[in-house]
């Protein structure tokens, strides 16, 4: 042992006995001082001896991954803003009953086929059947939200489990698996969900959301299996094998958590195609049925209208691309903030 | 002498590749005593650590295969165990410590929670709470400070140093009878590498392990070992205690990595390097693999014809593999003085 570590070891002990005396009387020294509390750091995170900083200097900011992530999303002006925007979306979605206006097949025979008015606030103007746009469009968002959030929940889960399979064991399984997504992936999206929704029967959105989530998983298991690939030779998770730990173990608890970043990132564009996808299909017809509302279905309908009763296309339409771009702007924020590499906190 | 606690016969490992078979270990035999400290030295890619690591059934097969051999622990052979077995004896009873604690640390999880897992793997019984006072104790002992608040810290608030200690403590959670160090210095800075030997050192005044030091650091060697195996090109060249390895190496490779040490006892003008390269482990040169290399062989025809026996020379538990053993007279060197890795 040096004379210098014990030195550089006590030092800031004191200090912080010093700083946590100021603050709390009689907090014990062993108090965690973890990512998430704020309140004692900032007076230590400023050392003012240079050569202090390089142990402790780190120690005293400790923050966790998540609490550096959280930090540099933040920072992600449009990506805040998105999420807000997203935020409102979905709770618009959530309490459609309590906050639309009318319902969504409710007639109103003294204003049919209205443009936007302040009259019976028809704010997005009325059908040919004289319902209420504005509380169409909010039950369509919630439907077409609901599938999206399915399909991407339920593929994420398909992709990442495949994935992560393929890309940990190797060999004839990986193989296999990777065939599979070959396969799926060489499928007609378009003609195989026309075909299944025929089948299937229409309608229903469990259905139609389980069809998509069948195809959608693809990207993600090759997203995954690669991030497994390169994962698994790290020493960590030698050291893990070292250890004695299983193979479910490191892939779970080792290497799963060293994925999240990109998963993340992945399942929010899913959730993106996924409205899309299904506003398409909606839109063919094979989608969801009337009377419920989804967003491609209500531009479906307002396209056979032409451009006379343009609200019909407009609103839905905008929302749509709202929501997208929204998610994307969100995908993009997360792809900055959870990578690893990147220590660094953007200005 | 005691029962080895580890005891290697004749294993010897292969890989295949696209190029042929690369045969990383031949032939390698040795004894791990209680206690002990058995250093092992040679060039990179001589099978120091494919040796260790087919033991723990860490290599990857394919394309590695072990093609013979035993290694016998506690009566059993750890090369025909069963997987699950294996696995409750790696990190229980047999643990290791790697190379570079940068990466051998998972990013993502606290030290706390990697060292807690090393020690519920093996006691399942044992609850967090309990698991996270034993982790705080194991972090005090390998000298990490303020190892309660440092428990709940990423790996990347580890200085490299701070992270090899954790490596360590995480090696020596469930009380090992054999550690397993592989190059535990190698990615440290110089004053740190001090530090980390005496960390191994109360490691195994705490525990009473015996070590596998596996290294091409010979300061490490001479600070640590107390008998050392020289390998080359995948065998064992020599293995002797530390103080004959030292002061009358009997293998001319032992006696060309002397010279090449850079020494503070000796006023040496330049370092005499071994000529040449590492030789191919896929179609090694006939005979002894270093007769290329060799300043003492002089073009003999046994050295090209012959593979070297490793056999007893000289007094006590010396075994070289060179035919000329013998000729190599006992160079006046002096043993641990200053040999780098000082504190």
């Amino acid at each position: 042992m040096t004379d210098r570590q014990p030195s550089a070891d006590r030092l800031p002990e004191e200090r912080e006995e010093v700083e946590l005396g100021s603050q709390s009387v009689g907090r014990p020294a062993s108090a965690p001082v973890g990512g998430a509390m704020a309140i004692p750091e900032e007076p230590l995170s400023v050392p003012s001896d240079v050569s202090l900083t390089y142990e402790h200097g780190v120690e005293l900011r400790a923050r966790s991954q998540w609490a550096y992530a959280r930090m540099r999303f933040l920072r992600h002006r449009l990506a805040v803003a998105s999420l807000v925007v997203l935020f409102l979306i979905a709770l618009v979605a959530v309490f459609a009953d309590q906050l639309a206006p009318y319902s969504y097949d409710e007639l109103d025979l003294e204003n049919i086929a209205s443009p936007p008015t302040l009259e019976g606030w028809h704010l997005f103007g009325t059908d040919l059947l004289g319902r209420d746009y504005l509380s169409r469009v909010i039950f369509g968002v919630r439907t077409s939200l609901w599938v999206a959030v399915f399909v991407a929940a339920l593929s994420t889960a398909i992709g990442t489990a495949i994935g992560a399979i393929a890309g940990y064991y190797g060999g004839w399984l990986d193989n296999l698996l990777m065939r599979v997504t070959d396969l799926v992936l060489t499928l007609p999206t378009l003609a195989v969900l026309l075909t299944a929704s025929v089948y299937l029967g229409q309608g229903k959105p469990v259905r139609v959301a389980v069809i998509l989530a069948l195809l959608f998983w693809t990207g993600l298991a090759r997203i995954v299996r690669g991030l497994f690939l390169s994962l698994r030779e790290k020493e960590f998770v030698e050291a893990a094998r070292a250890a004695g730990a299983s193979d479910g173990r490191i892939i779970l608890r080792h290497i799963l958590p060293n994925c999240v970043g990109p998963i993340v990132v992945t399942m929010t564009l899913i959730v993106a195609t996924a409205i899309l996808v299904e506003a398409a299909l909606s839109f063919l017809g094979f989608g969801i049925q009337p009377p419920q509302p989804a967003l491609g279905k209500l531009i479906a309908e307002g396209e056979t209208e032409g451009f006379a009763l343009w609200w019909l296309v407009t609103f839905p339409g905008l929302v749509i691309v709202i929501i997208c771009l929204a998610i994307n702007f969100v995908g993009d924020g997360l792809r900055d903030a959870l990578d690893p590499t990147q220590r660094r906190v953007r200005a | 002498m005691p029962e080895p606690v580890l005891s290697i016969r004749d294993l010897t490992v292969e890989f295949d590749t696209e190029d042929g078979v690369v045969h990383a270990v031949t032939g390698v035999s040795w004894d791990l005593h209680p206690g002990e400290v058995l250093g092992i030295v040679g060039e990179s890619g001589s099978g120091k650590s494919v040796s260790m690591l087919s033991v723990l059934g860490l290599i990857p097969q394919p394309p590695g295969r072990i093609v013979s051999g035993e290694a016998i622990f506690k009566g059993e052979d750890l090369l025909r165990m069963p997987r699950r077995k294996l696995r409750a004896i790696r990190g229980g009873d047999i643990a290791m410590i790697f190379q570079d604690p940068m990466t051998s640390l998972n990013p993502v999880l606290t030290v706390g929670y990697q060292i807690a897992e090393a020690l519920q793997a093996h006691n399942p019984d044992l609850s967090d709470k309990q698991a996270e006072q034993r982790t705080i104790e194991l972090l005090r002992l390998v000298g990490v400070p303020s190892a309660e608040r440092r428990v709940h810290q990423y790996p990347h608030e580890f200085s490299g140093g701070m992270r090899q200690r954790a490596m360590i403590a995480m090696a020596i959670a469930n009380d090992p009878s054999v550690l397993i160090a592989d190059e535990p210095t190698t990615a440290l800075d110089v004053t740190i590498q001090a530090q980390i030997v005496e960390v191994l050192k109360a490691a195994q005044r705490e525990t009473h392990a015996a070590i596998v030091l596996i290294t091409h650091d010979l300061g490490l060697i001479a600070e640590l070992a107390d008998r050392v195996v020289v390998m080359y090109a995948g065998r064992v060249v020599e293995l002797a205690d530390v103080y004959a390895i030292f002061g009358a190496p009997r293998h001319p490779y032992t006696v060309g990595l002397m010279s090449s040490l850079a020494r503070l006892d000796a006023d040496l003008e330049r370092l005499e390097p071994i000529p040449g390269q590492p030789p191919s482990l896929i179609t090694p040169p006939p005979g002894c693999a270093f007769h290329p290399r060799c300043a003492h062989s002089q073009g003999r025809a046994r050295c090209r014809a012959e593979i070297p026996e490793l056999r007893q020379v000289g007094e006590g538990d010396h075994l070289s593999a060179c035919h000329f053993a013998e000729e190599l007279e006992a160079r006046p060197l002096q043993v641990g003085a200053g040999v780098g890795g000082g504190t």
